[in-house]
């Protein structure tokens, strides 16, 4: 089995979009659910979140952020060249209730989990509204593809260089209190904080929040617990009971301490790739 | 044959002493990951053979859950005709070169031996096995090749899992004519074989050749696939085109203590921590994967895994890794052979001590461990005697990494997607004596069965299920 790109093109100055064939991956496949990649021989195993997949083509789309050794050697990736290892899917899919207003929050590369989201609470009959942040007006990605299945999009700046002035969690209690639908249901995905943010906005007014949880990963299978959260008190690991969890019972403060603990190594990692 | 003029008469044999095993220094060993045991040289392998009595009521072999021909394979040893030797292993066993590394063999074999019993040292059956393992593979003996194919049969068996379990059952049915293909989780094949048993004891080129053997015989190995996710059973029987379905996932759910502490960064499962180091080669320096080093390791366990798991991080430059456990020493269940070699490479043993906390810095950072004195009670049911806490006993381990090497417990991913699947309390799948599931065309076998076991009882389960699976198909066949 070979993994091969079949396009790759930057949506933003760190932010690549690739296409690759895996037609295992494509044959059960939902929303929410991600990838295991393994890009560097006898490298690191990383989750991916399925930005999109085609049953009859044979390939998903995977949308990655250049943090790291293993994100920047799948961003140097071109068209006709592989990745050694694609296992999935994995995790458990979204959960898609009948709602009448979803507005899906989606931070930086975090847009990518949100737009399977869109489509599939779309199709299930539901308002769907997207808020999709990033540094500047280049790192908000995937605006117009949401566009074409989102009710409407509200993106959003830390400058104001492009919609909204602020974060995506301002924009959220806004678009709350102005909603013509009431909003009865929100997914948040992007950097922890962000997540964290929403989580904060919406647990006063008892609004169900969802958010798709960023561990740091090695097999997706349940076996090795390195995936593991604490949510409303139990301990879970993200990659079998998630990754998807309620928002208002996460432990942020824990699942930001453990994503640094490698951040010497990765330093040191990025500079022998460099 | 021409056994004649070397085979010494019984009391000749019972004076020769057990011979030992070479093995690298134990200085140098503790910082590399070349394997420890050298193997025995053709002269030594003939002279431990002659120790063996060619017992007429051998009971070594009754110790063997795949009851090998052990007499006979010693003898041919004994008389220097190796390649007669593996013949008689490779009947019963198709991967001696694993069994004769990692079996307890002190439990089971050689526990049985008539010459161990009767006050010596029993023969070295587990020594003698690999030696003629590694001798077939390299003389390229053909032998150690499985045989041509015999007729190709219609049918297509899938198989989930590549450890020893599933490898052996995807032989066995390769060889009887089937379409085999084995589908694994990982990005290679060999189940605990290679990522979690290192390199030092037993060195994953021989694990390679193996599934490289199987390929040639004509074995699909699909890796990357999660069956349960990617495919499920069902679609495996149906669209999918299989006639029947081997469940060898093995049983791959870590468990942690439960105790304060646990998700501060430097605690690990094994699992994890073997993981990242075996398959994923954390130990080449010029592997990007991340792994966290310490002066200061304590590994919770006293099993094979722990074991593993304290000697890699003595290996990654720990100055002091330790091994805590709740029992003594006499009760630790890992094999005598590494419990030896670790101590030989320094590593320290904190027995009777039970961790009730894992105490962390303002950065969120492992830095010692708390535990609490404990004495051994009366033998329980199950035989072991309980420990229970002594009252004011507590002290603290300073330390920077945790690893958790408690046991597993079956992973429910698999079965959860396939409810009519029966499994037990524990979540362990219900077969019967054929290892046939509840489910028509499903067999299970390892782990997965028998929660955490042994190698060889795994491909034990390959091999008697792969004939179970064969009868079953045969059954069902309609006449042409
Ligand atoms: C279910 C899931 C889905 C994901 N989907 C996507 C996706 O679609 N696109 C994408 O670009 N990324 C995604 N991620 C995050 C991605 O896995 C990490 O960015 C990646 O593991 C980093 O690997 P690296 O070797 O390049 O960087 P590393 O060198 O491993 O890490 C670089 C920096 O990133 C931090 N980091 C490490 N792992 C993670 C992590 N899992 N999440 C956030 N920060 C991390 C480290 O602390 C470090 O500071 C997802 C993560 C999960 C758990
Ligand atoms: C660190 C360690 C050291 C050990 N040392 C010894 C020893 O010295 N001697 C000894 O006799 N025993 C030892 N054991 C125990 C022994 O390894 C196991 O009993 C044996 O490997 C079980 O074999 P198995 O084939 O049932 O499963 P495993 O070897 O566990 O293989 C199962 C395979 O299935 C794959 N898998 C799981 N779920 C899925 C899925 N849904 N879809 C596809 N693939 C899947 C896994 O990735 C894995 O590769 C040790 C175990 C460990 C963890
Ligand atoms: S397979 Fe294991 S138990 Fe059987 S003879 Fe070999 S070492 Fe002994
Ligand atoms: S019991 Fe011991 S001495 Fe007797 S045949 Fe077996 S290995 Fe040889
Ligand atoms: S990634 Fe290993 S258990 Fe979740």
């Amino acid at each position: 089995m070979t993994y091969q790109v079949l396009d790759a093109r930057w949506l933003s100055p760190n932010v690549k979009r690739l296409r690759v064939r895996a037609p295992h991956v494509t044959h059960n496949c939902k929303p929410g659910q991600f990838v295991i990649v393994r890009a560097l021989v006898d490298g690191e195993r990383i989750p991916l979140t399925i930005a999109d997949s085609d049953r009859a083509a044979g390939t998903i789309v995977l949308i990655v952020q250049v943090v790291g050794a293993t994100t920047k050697a799948l961003c140097a990736l071109e068209a006709g060249q592989a990745i050694l290892d694609v296992a999935g899917p994995l995790g458990k899919p979204t959960e898609i209730h009948p709602v009448r207003h979803a507005v899906l929050v989606g931070g930086g590369v975090g847009t990518a989990v949100i737009y399977p989201q869109a489509k599939a609470l779309r199709d299930a009959g539901a308002r769907v509204s997207a808020v999709v942040g990033g540094r500047t007006k280049p790192f908000v990605i995937l605006e117009e593809e949401l566009g074409r299945v989102c009710d409407d999009v509200f993106p959003c700046t830390d400058d104001g260089s492009h919609g909204f002035h602020g974060f995506v969690s301002d924009r959220l209690k806004r678009l709350i209190a102005g909603a013509d639908v009431p909003v009865d249901l929100v997914l948040a995905a992007g950097p922890v904080a962000m997540m964290s943010a929403v989580a904060e906005v919406t647990r006063p007014l008892a609004i169900h929040t969802v958010a798709s949880l960023n561990p740091i990963m090695v097999d997706g299978t349940g076996m090795c617990g390195g995936c593991r959260v604490t949510c409303g008190g139990h301990v879970k690991f993200a990659c079998v009971d998630g990754p998807e969890f309620d928002a208002h019972l996460v432990d942020f403060k824990e699942l930001t301490d453990r994503l640094t603990a490698y951040r010497a190594f990765e330093n040191c990692a990025m500079e022998r790739s460099a | 044959m021409n056994d004649t003029p070397i085979k010494p008469k019984a009391a000749e044999r019972m004076k020769i002493p057990r011979q030992a095993m070479d093995a690298r220094n134990a200085v140098a060993r503790s910082a590399s990951f070349a394997e420890v045991n050298l193997g025995f040289v053709e002269q030594v392998a003939m002279m431990e053979a002659r120790r063996c009595l060619d017992c007429k009521d051998a009971k070594c072999v009754g110790g063997c859950p795949v009851a090998i021909d052990i007499p006979a394979f010693i003898d041919r040893v004994a008389v220097g005709d190796f390649a007669g030797a593996a013949d008689v292993l490779l009947r019963d066993n198709a991967l001696p070169g694993i069994s004769g590394r990692v079996c307890p063999q002190e439990k089971q074999c050689e526990a049985k031996c008539i010459r161990g019993n009767k006050g010596g040292d029993p023969v070295a059956i587990g020594y003698l096995e690999r030696f003629v393992a590694d001798w077939a593979r390299e003389h390229g003996d053909r032998r150690l090749c499985p045989p041509p194919k015999c007729e190709k049969k219609a049918e297509n068996v899938a198989i989930v899992g590549s450890g020893p379990a599933g490898l052996t059952a995807a032989g066995e049915l390769a060889k009887r004519g089937y379409g085999v293909t084995v589908f694994e989780a990982l990005h290679e094949a060999g189940g605990v074989l290679v990522y979690g048993i290192p390199e030092f004891r037993l060195p994953k080129s021989i694990v390679r050749g193996e599934v490289e053997s199987l390929q040639k015989l004509g074995v699909e190995i699909e890796t990357n696939v999660v069956i349960g996710r990617t495919y499920t059973i069902d679609q495996l029987l149906g669209e999918m085109g299989f006639s029947a379905v081997f469940i060898a996932n093995g049983a791959g759910l870590p468990m942690f203590l439960n105790i304060p502490g646990e998700n501060l960064k430097g605690v690990y499962s094994a699992n994890e921590y073997l993981t990242r180091i075996n398959l994923m080669k954390a130990y080449d320096p010029n592997s990007s994967t991340p792994v966290m080093r310490a002066k200061e390791v304590v590994v919770v366990g006293g099993g094979n895994t722990a074991m593993d798991a304290v000697r890699v991080a003595r290996r990654l430059g720990a100055e002091r890794a330790m091994l805590v456990y709740r029992r003594s020493r006499a009760e630790m269940p890992a094999r005598i052979e590494e419990v030896l070699h670790a101590e030989e490479e320094g590593i320290i043993f904190e027995m009777l001590a039970d961790p009730a906390e894992i105490l962390g810095d303002d950065g969120g950072w492992v830095r010692a461990v708390r535990c609490v004195r404990v004495q051994l009670g009366e033998p329980d049911a199950s035989g072991r005697r309980k420990p229970t806490r002594i009252a004011g006993s507590e002290f603290e381990i300073p330390c920077q990494i945790v690893i958790s090497a408690l046991g597993t417990r079956a992973n429910p991913l698999l079965t959860q997607t396939t409810p009519d699947l029966k499994t037990n309390q524990w979540g362990y799948i219900v077969t019967d004596e054929n290892g046939m599931t509840s489910k028509g065309g499903v067999f299970a076998g390892g782990d997965i069965v028998r929660g955490a076991a042994t190698v060889i009882l795994a491909m034990g389960d390959g091999k008697k299920t792969a004939g179970a699976i064969d009868r079953y198909l045969s059954l069902n066949r309609r006449p042409t």
